[in-house]
């Protein structure tokens, strides 16, 4: 067995890449200017978003039309407790679990009555309570001012551990590490724990709990899984992600109005999720990147070059960036169901299906499972 | 209408598988076949004005294979779905392993230890056969969010017992060497046998299957009739809907006649298939019992 | 009388999403943006009329007759392209293509007309008459009496087409049961397509009646009015002809009636017992409803969470025979 260290070292050297990438990439926009840097935190806040909206549509094949309101939830619990507008200003790390509480919250108040609901009217319902959440955010300034209409939440508290703020400039051994890109490591780090959870919820009992209520309900309740709990778990488990995910984006706007958390943005973080192939987790990935990153380069480019073509804008950025949502989810809906990304279990078996004894090799290894000593040997 | 006087392909048929049923069935003594497992008392199930199903008795004992037949419409399958909770009776019910069944759901039909398989296959049809029995492990394992996170020890473990079982029982039904494939793309026979595995991946006390044999060709029929032999020998009793006369006949240690909703008969197989009122319900149904031998 | 005309806008679109749900079981999310396009059509032609001596009255009916050809073609383009090649697929595959249409639809309209709100031509001048006597007398205009009537006119026609010709009787066989009306020599593609390009002609109408009730057309305008249309549909009892009328036109009086009822029972100036700084505050502004008429959009989906939930198959929903 001399060729086994090989995928190890791979792996390895693969990881140090990425991680060399990721520590560089803020540097190599910053080149471009702070406002890539932003940029891609938004991106990033964007993952975070898909990530927990792929538990719901994703894992479970709930088709949550309303995501966005969670994201509202947790966005508005930290600007409140976090802002001159009730000059309460608690630090980050006592809001974020409260905001993801709240969301969570949220979350059950509305899974609990529809859940039972067919996967349409359930994404109607959801789709409506999104609506809701979202008027009474912008009404809810009288008689009682409490979010302060549609006016939005004004200077925000940036995220901060002592003297320590995530926002200000600071120069540590000759570099200058910029507020945003400070957010943006901090960023990462949620980002590569949110994939960490991710990726163990999927491979494990509750996560195929999920994929089972997915693929057949009837069968799923037959094999003894509580499909009421197990959705509601699926949908406080999203909610709390998109609490999470709205705190940090407080933070880093250190503003925030009713505006933000509008039907298209929830329609607009389901375009990931499909894009990237549902259920599928660096797939889902790549599709938040992609979407949230190609309005911005048509910004740069599409806007200048029909100003330098015909002397003025025809069509605005923001408007392909909306036709290009709707015409990835036809699209992809149409050719592509499962993603841009093969999903993993399909990858897995065309793997079988190239060495048909690999499968047997399998069995037996997991099978006879203890210490074998015919296998220690052999290696 | 005797079945020997068709076509004499046929009448070759039908003399195997007299001697087939004779060579199987020395009797299964009152070995394995214990108390009670199954006590069902005055099962009624109506659907708007139609009585779907009334006053059913019957009675299915630890360890053995009880046949559930009758002609197209009879109640079998509305019968199953009362017991196993999709339905909820509308009088009537089921002790099971001594406790009543109640009004449960599906669920808890299948935690306290019953497990079904579809008269229409209905697998994960998006996940490997292995995902399928391993789904079928939930209720009997234990792991929550947290575990799932933070995939401590006992989770680990519980994870490696899941995937050991889930390949056992693959090799028992004959699946193993499709383990990574998609549910969907195994072929018929293969998912039949792979929703039995699922079924026992739930450790049921009871197995009930919804015509399992149903679309199979001579060959399939004999090894999943290996395979029942070997599920009732490894100590889970059976409950089996099935159409297919022979397999019935060779395999059940007592079987429950049903028509238009009512119990016409129950005992043990032979003496089932020379009861008059069975022969009347068939009266038609006999060819087809006769044809399947061909 | 707002109400009622709003309700009747409301059943004329709730028809477009019950015919279509009643035959292929599906919820048709691009359907408010039929209505949308169909407005925005009529606004096109007449502005088009504007300073000519067309008659009015003409120039209203060129102007719908216009509309539903438009409507009616991207009914039918829907169906193609969102719903037969997922016929077969699982639910949410068709639901997703029909958001990212109704998302194309509504960016495509923002580019061919504006993304500001048009003044809808007022071109028949309004007309108002008393019903009741008194101080403050109850009014209706001459545009919502013919609002209700075409609306009466418009649902009078769907059921004789449905009951009383054959290609309803296709209908209501598909609607029944494919494979069978199939077999039957039924050319069920045929029949689903036309039932999208009624479906879309009504909203086409529905479009031009929204417009000159409320006096602007607008490209997010689908959205708000086909939620409230679909809630109206499910209310009366979804793939339910009768249902989807009596839902829509309880779905407007609900919503005129109710801000003003929830406005004064959430007003808090009730509670001025309670705490003196309230008592203080009600003096100076005696109406401080918690959930006052700015809330009326709320309502809508408050009737269609409560439907779903206790009474998922709707008023009506029981009579299954009466699917389109």
């Amino acid at each position: 067995m001399k060729p086994a260290p090989a995928p190890h070292l791979r792996l390895f050297i693969g990881i140090a890449l990425i991680a060399v990438v990721l520590a560089v990439l803020p540097f190599a926009l910053a080149w471009q200017g702070t406002a890539w840097v932003r940029i891609l935190n938004q991106a990033i806040l964007y993952c975070l978003l898909a990530l927990g909206l792929n538990i719901v549509v994703g894992f479970a094949g709930l088709l949550d039309l309303g995501y966005i309101a969670f994201y509202g939830v947790g966005a508005y619990v930290y600007a409140l407790l976090a802002s001159p507008h009730f000059g309460i200003h608690l630090p980050f790390w006592v809001i974020l679990p409260i905001g993801a509480a709240f969301a969570c919250l949220f979350g059950v108040l509305l899974g609990t009555p529809t859940l039972k609901l067919r996967g349409d009217y359930l994404a109607i319902v959801t789709l409506g309570f999104g609506e809701i959440i979202r008027i009474i955010l912008n009404n809810l300034s009288n008689p009682v001012n409490i979010t302060n209409g549609p006016q939005g939440i004004y200077l925000i508290d940036p995220f901060r551990i002592g003297s320590f703020s995530l926002s200000q400039n600071e120069t540590i051994g000759g570099l200058l590490f910029s507020g945003p890109v400070k957010y943006y490591y901090f960023l990462v780090i949620v980002l590569l724990v949110v994939i960490g959870i991710n990726l163990r919820l999927q491979n494990s009992r509750i996560g195929r709990a999920w994929e089972a209520i997915r693929e057949d309900e009837i069968a799923a309740r037959a094999m003894g899984i509580n499909t009421r709990n197990m959705k509601l778990l699926a949908f406080a488990m999203g909610a709390s992600f998109g609490g999470v995910a709205g705190g940090v984006f407080s933070a880093i706007q250190g503003f925030i109005s009713p505006e933000s958390f509008t039907l298209t943005e929830s329609v607009m973080v389901l375009a990931m999720v499909v894009l990237g192939g549902m259920g599928n987790i660096f797939g889902v990935v790549v599709g938040a990147l992609l979407l949230a990153f190609i309005p911005e380069v048509l910004r740069y480019t599409v806007g200048p070059v029909q100003n330098a073509v015909f002397g003025h804008t025809i069509i605005e950025p923001e408007v392909i960036r909306m036709l290009l949502f709707g015409f990835a989810l036809v699209l992809m809906m149409l050719f592509r169901p499962a993603g841009i990304w093969p999903s993993a279990t399909r990858k897995r078996e065309l793997d079988a299906r190239r060495g048909g004894d690999d499968a047997d090799a399998d069995a037996n290894q997991a099978t006879d499972g203890g210490p074998d000593p015919v296998k220690g040997a052999s290696a | 209408m005797h079945g020997s006087g068709e076509r004499p392909v046929s009448g070759v048929g039908q003399g195997m598988r007299v001697t087939d049923v004779a060579g199987a069935t020395p009797p299964l003594p009152a070995a394995g076949v214990g108390e009670n497992l199954l006590v069902a008392r005055g099962i009624a199930k109506n659907f708007g004005g139609v009585k779907a199903l009334s006053d059913i008795d019957f009675t299915i004992r630890r360890g053995e294979i009880y046949g559930l037949i009758g002609p197209n419409g009879a109640g079998k399958t509305t019968l199953f779905n009362v017991l196993t909770g999709i339905y909820t009776p509308d009088a009537g019910e089921f002790t099971f392993d001594h406790r009543p069944l109640g009004a449960l759901k599906p669920n808890e039909v299948a935690e306290r230890g019953i497990a079904r398989t579809f008269q229409n296959i209905r697998l994960f049809a998006n996940l490997t056969a292995l995902e399928n029995v391993m789904i079928g492990r939930h209720v009997r394992t234990h792991a929550g969010v947290f575990g799932a996170i933070t995939r401590n020890a006992s989770t680990r473990a519980e994870e490696q017992a899941i995937e050991a079982r889930a390949y056992e029982l693959l090799r028992y039904v004959g699946v193993a060497d499709r383990a990574n494939h998609l549910a969907k793309h195994l072929p018929y026979g293969s998912q039949r046998r792979l929703e039995i595995a699922r079924a026992l991946a739930t450790d049921p006390k009871l197995l009930a299957l919804d015509e399992p044999a149903a679309g199979m060709n001579a060959t399939e029929t004999a090894s999943l009739d290996r395979l029942l032999r070997d599920i009732q020998r490894d100590g889970t009793t059976i409950l089996l809907i099935e159409h297919d006369m022979k397999l019935v006949m060779g395999i059940c240690d007592r079987v429950l006649v049903l028509d238009y909703g009512r119990k016409i008969a129950e005992g043990p197989a032979a003496e089932v298939r020379a009861n008059p009122a069975v022969i009347a319900a068939y009266l038609g149904g006999e060819v087809t019992l006769n044809m399947k031998g061909a | 009388m707002n109400g009622l005309t709003l309700g009747s806008v409301y059943a004329v679109v709730a028809l477009g999403y019950t015919m279509v749900y009643g035959i292929i079981q599906l919820i048709n999310f691009a359907h408010g943006e039929v209505v949308m396009i169909g407005a925005m059509v009529a606004y096109t032609v007449l502005t088009l009329f504007a300073g000519t001596a067309v008659p009015p009255v003409l120039q209203v009916i060129v102007a719908t007759l216009a509309a539903i050809p438009v409507c009616m073609l991207i009914g039918y383009a829907l169906e193609r392209v969102a719903y037969r090649p997922l016929r077969r697929a699982p639910r949410l595959a068709p639901l997703i293509t029909a958001i990212g249409l109704s998302i194309i639809l509504q960016h495509l309209a923002m580019l061919i007309w504006s993304r500001n709100p048009l003044p809808y031509p007022q071109v028949v001048p309004t007309v108002s008459y008393a019903i009741t006597s008194g101080a403050s007398p109850a009014t209706i205009t001459n545009v919502q009496i013919v609002i209700i009537l075409m609306s009466a006119a418009m649902m009078a026609g769907l059921l004789l087409l449905v009951y009383r010709t054959k290609l309803g009787v296709a209908m209501r066989a598909v609607s029944q049961n494919q494979a069978v009306a199939g077999l039957m020599g039924i050319n069920i593609n045929t029949v689903i397509s036309l039932t999208f390009v009624i479906g879309a002609g009504l909203g086409a109408m529905a479009g031009v009646m929204v417009g000159s009730y409320y006096g602007v057309a607008h490209y997010q305008m689908g959205f708000l009015l086909g939620l409230k249309a679909f809630s109206a549909a499910v209310l009366g009892g979804i793939g339910n002809l009768a249902g989807a009328m009596l839902g829509g036109l309880l779905l407007g009086v609900i919503e005129a009636m109710g801000a003003g009822y929830v406005g004064d029972l959430t007003n808090l100036c009730q509670l001025s017992s309670w705490s003196d700084a309230l008592a203080q505050r009600c003096h100076a502004e005696p109406y401080l409803p918690l959930f006052g008429s700015n809330y009326q959009d709320v309502f809508a989906f408050m009737v269609l969470i409560a439907v779903l939930i206790f009474r998922p198959s709707g008023l009506l929903g029981e009579r299954v025979s009466d699917r389109a």
